[in-house]
């Protein structure tokens, strides 16, 4: 059953990946990566990590692609396709994405993972306590820097956003 | 774990979902596209670290920990992107990639 949901997922999340990345048109591009995070979410949950799937949807489902839908409108002409690549061009790129795909699975396959075979229930308590934790295994360094970096980035954003320059052309 | 489902798999599955964002970073000529694009290869490494950590080391929680933080760090990255394409578009009133040349000197 897990298994089935497995490959459901899987092969949504490739469908979706390949005609993000190969539609013309900006706001179709948008929703089919919103549909690959939703399938990354699934896996996330299908793994029993609740937390991060609840992460996953309301940080790039509900925010990212709010953000990118907002810009989209703000900066693009929707009717108007992309132009596209040329043909040389994608067939030379996708050889190449094709050769390095063959070559990382040939490293994965080649390593013999140990795989523990202990199911060990995680709950996001024990997340929330290594995160806060400064012990063996602890995290509040990377935790404390996170949160002046995203206030850094904020900060930035604004200042960014403000500038108001214009050039005559 | 999920059962019935070897770590290859899930490996396997993260690997075609970051070339297909590889493949697509190339070949697009819109700085949004090309930003979409990065962020499909940025979830597929994010799964990974997951994936890892539960099948291998199912008792530490390191790996969701790094997920967590690249999730922050990315949905960072993303709205600061964004805000430079937008003020760009107001310089330029293009997000081609190819009419860029105001931050290259």
């Amino acid at each position: 059953m897990e298994r089935l949901f497995f490959y459901f997922f899987g092969i949504m999340m490739v469908i979706f990946a390949v005609m993000a990345v190969s539609s013309r048109n900006m706001m179709r591009t948008i929703i089919y990566l919103l549909f690959v995070m939703l399938g990354m979410a699934g896996i996330y949950f299908l793994l029993h990590f609740n937390f991060l799937a609840a992460v996953q949807l309301s940080v790039y489902a509900g925010g990212v692609i709010v953000l990118y839908i907002n810009s989209v409108m703000l900066i693009n002409r929707i009717g108007s396709p992309m132009e596209r690549p040329k043909l040389w061009k994608q067939l030379l790129t996708g050889m190449l994405s094709v050769l390095g795909l063959g070559a990382a699975l040939f490293a994965v396959y080649q390593y013999p993972f140990k795989q523990a075979n202990t199911v060990v229930e995680t709950t996001t308590a024990q997340l929330g306590k290594q995160l806060l934790s400064y012990g063996e295994h602890g995290f509040i360094l990377p935790f404390e820097l996170i949160s002046m970096f995203l206030l850094a980035a904020l900060v930035g954003a604004i200042a960014i956003a403000k500038s108001g320059k214009t050039v005559k052309k | 774990m999920i059962e019935g489902v070897t770590l290859y798999e899930i490996l396997t599955l993260t690997s075609i979902i970051f070339f297909v964002g590889v493949y697509g970073f190339v070949t697009r000529k819109n700085l949004l596209a090309m930003l979409v694009s990065v962020e499909l290869m940025l979830n597929a490494m994010a799964l990974n670290f997951v994936a890892i950590n539960k099948y291998l080391y199912p008792e530490v929680l390191d790996g969701a920990v790094f997920s967590i933080f690249i999730i922050a760090v990315a949905a960072a990255e993303t709205a600061l992107a964004l805000a430079i394409i937008i003020n760009l578009y107001r310089l330029i009133r293009s997000v081609k990639v190819k009419d860029l040349e105001t931050m290259k000197y």
